[in-house]
């Protein structure tokens, strides 16, 4: 589903280069998980996948079910069925949650030529799905993540992805902030997704995540690159040893 | 301070060509304005008052001329609103475009037909509120007004009136220059709502009063523009009884020149006065909300919400000024301006200012000018949404705060429609 071959990218500001040469290959129904120090190049990964400005791609490819994300704007990555759950979802004052969610539905239904759905049928699904995250009527009401708690924002998220129902789903960190009864739900949520035509990236410091999401395979990232890749079994080693071993062993 | 004389000649060409009606208590209130006008000349750039916005094209013995305009790509604005329709076209009242005048809950005339009675409630209020309000700073387009309006409506509301009277001007000729003058009185416990909408003219200076008795409640909800060439002048003077509200919102879009004046005067205790401004503008574009909002009462509450969203080189400006007299203790104050700047081209120049005599009061003011924020853009854009609608979606919320000042519903969202349509159409 998701092919990234050799990916180089530096600011566009600077010549700094981030990613050094990242290969990965995510096929449909499984869950990759990419764990690694601070500044190793993990957010920047997402990012560049979901489009964002700032970031300038010297080098190699990603591409979605064989479409090349990079030249695609963000807005047709998403409507393509790219999603990134946000470390640090953003506030955005004045515009309501609920009006939010229906523009981003029916924007990307509109993107792939389908009807956009009813404000009734909308309002039954919506309800639904957030019950099941337990995000009340009123989160629902209020502008988009203003005077949410860490964890309701990254619910949120979740609910969105819920919404679109994206094919490649990348959460960014989203384990940073929760308490391990918000992890539960989040993951729970990220589990009732899970099936054949969908697959997740899941960017994570810490072990814990992975014991809710249960990946398939996990990388370990360093200084931009892919530096080993395993079972679920890598990640509980980083967990016992840290990453110092690892590094070293692939130096 | 001897007024100078550039300023006096000025007044001599712009009057020259006006009727000067006489007779009756409108004339002698009209007498009075031209005194009060006589004594100030009219402004010019180097007043501090007039820093930001030059009044050359207000005070010029012509208007320039103005191409005259009509939307045709939406319906105008407060078609669907249940309202008595006055309609004024290029300043002259039309019967036949007009509602009867005749609404329960208030009574209404015309200026120039309740101007020849002898007696009339609108004598307590034509002018005086005006001349209240030339202190501390002079306004001489206002006492111009005054003295030279040719028409206007008078409202005096009894009761809580049956729907909204809703003003309309329309411009049909490319030099009109029209100068109305409307007085209302909400009487105690009475309530009321002001549309307004329409060019109006090439060059359009206006006055209205207001008078709210205690317990009297207010409402004014104005649209301005889509007609690019305007020139306009307009004044709010608005007296406040105690408990009593009076509540404002304008929206500006587009309009050559556009100053907006409101003088508030919360006389009584316990009055409530928030008066609100969005205003859009793309290109040759210059629009001045100036606010004075003086609290003599007890408890009385002013809140001030002005928002700009500017491109390709328009100008925006805000004035706004809260003063707490001595004994207007437990005031509470509050005055944002805002400026969203789509290009590095466009301007906002902003000067709050709180002058508080009395010690127990809060009051608060703050004005900022930024951009669209790039990482709630890709935010909204990594869901799917498209940069145009996200970039719109943006800019009504930030003028969602000024909006949220009118009461009713249907009101409120046939604003925010005119609104998004002038994003679509302005490309965002």
């Amino acid at each position: 589903m998701l092919e990234i071959s050799n990916l180089h990218v530096k600011l566009e500001a600077e010549d700094k280069p981030i990613l050094k040469g990242v290969g990965l290959r995510i096929a449909a129904g499984t869950v990759h998980a990419i764990m690694g120090p601070n500044g190793s190049g993990k957010s920047t990964l997402s990012y560049v996948l979901a489009g964002r400005d700032g970031y300038a791609v010297t080098h190699g490819t990603a591409t979605l079910d064989g479409e090349d994300l990079l030249t695609m704007e963000p807005e047709e990555r998403a409507a393509a069925g790219l999603f990134l759950a946000f470390q640090y979802p953003v506030e955005i004052p004045g515009v309501g949650n609920m009006t939010f969610l229906r523009t981003a539905v029916n924007a990307q239904r509109k993107a792939r030529g389908e009807a956009e759905l009813s404000a009734g049928d909308f309002l039954k699904v919506v309800r639904e799905k957030a019950r099941a995250l337990k995000i009340d009527a009123e989160m629902l009401k209020r502008p988009v993540n203003v005077g949410f708690s860490g964890g309701e924002k990254k619910r949120n998220e979740i609910l969105q992805m819920a919404m679109l129902e994206p094919k490649m789903c990348i959460l960014d960190e989203t384990d940073s902030g929760l308490d391990v009864d918000a992890m539960k739900l989040v993951s729970d949520g990220v589990n009732a997704l899970r099936d054949a035509g969908r697959a997740f990236l899941v960017i994570t410091h810490y072990q814990r995540l992975l014991d809710h999401i249960h990946p398939d395979v996990v990388h370990i990232m360093a200084d931009g690159r892919i530096v080993k890749t395993g079972g679920p079994e890598l990640a509980l080693e980083v967990e016992q040893n840290g990453y110092a071993g690892i590094l070293a062993e692939a130096q | 301070m001897p007024v100078p004389q550039a300023k006096l000649d000025a007044l001599a060409a712009r009057i020259a060509g006006l009727d000067f009606a006489r007779g009756g208590w409108l004339g002698a209130a009209r007498a009075e304005a031209l005194a009060r006008l006589g004594a100030m000349g009219l402004p010019t750039k180097r007043d501090e008052y007039w820093r930001y916005t030059d009044p050359a094209d207000l005070t010029a013995p012509q208007a320039p001329r103005a191409a005259t305009f009509a939307a045709e790509d939406e319906p105008p604005v407060f078609d669907g609103i249940d309202r008595l329709r006055v309609v004024f076209v290029d300043g002259v009242f039309d019967p036949a475009l007009s509602d009867d005048l005749t609404l329960a809950g208030i009574e209404i005339e015309l200026l120039s037909k309740a101007g020849q009675t002898d007696i009339h409630w609108a004598r307590e209020v034509y002018g005086l509120l005006e001349a209240r309000g030339q202190t501390p700073v002079q306004r001489p387009l206002a006492a111009l007004n005054t003295a030279f309006a040719t028409e206007g409506i008078l409202i005096r509301a009894t009761g809580g009136a049956a729907k909204p009277v809703s003003l309309i001007y329309l411009h049909k000729s490319e030099n009109s220059d029209v100068i109305l003058h409307h007085c209302i009185r909400i009487e105690s416990g009475a309530e009321l709502t002001v549309l307004e909408n329409g060019p109006a003219a090439a060059r359009f200076t206006k006055v209205m009063e207001v008078d709210i008795a205690s317990g009297g409640r207010f409402h004014h909800i104005r649209a301005q523009g889509r007609d690019h060439e305007r020139r306009a002048a307009t004044h709010v003077f608005a007296r406040l009884g105690a408990e009593s509200l009076f509540k404002s919102f304008t929206l500006t879009a587009n309009g050559a020149l556009t100053r907006n004046e409101v003088v508030i005067d919360l006389l009584g205790d316990d009055g409530v006065a928030h008066i609100a401004g969005a205003a859009v503008g793309d290109g040759a574009f210059h629009h001045d909300d100036t606010v004075f909002i003086t609290h003599a009462g007890l408890r009385c509450e002013s809140r001030q919400v002005f928002k700009k969203v500017l491109k390709n080189g328009a100008v925006g400006v805000f004035q706004g000024k809260i003063l707490v007299k001595p004994g207007a203790q437990k005031t509470d104050g509050y005055q944002i301006s805002q400026s969203l700047l789509l290009d590095g081209d466009s301007q906002f120049l902003a000067k709050p200012e709180l002058e508080i005599y009395a010690d127990d009061v809060k009051c608060s003011h703050g004005s900022t000018s930024g951009a669209i924020d790039e990482v709630a853009l890709f935010y909204l854009r990594a869901r799917g949404v498209p940069e145009a609608a996200a970039k719109s979606l943006l800019v009504l919320a930030f003028l969602a705060e000024t909006i949220a000042e009118i009461e009713d519903a249907a009101i409120a969202g046939d604003i925010r429609l005119h609104l998004q349509n002038w994003l679509e159409r302005h490309g965002r």
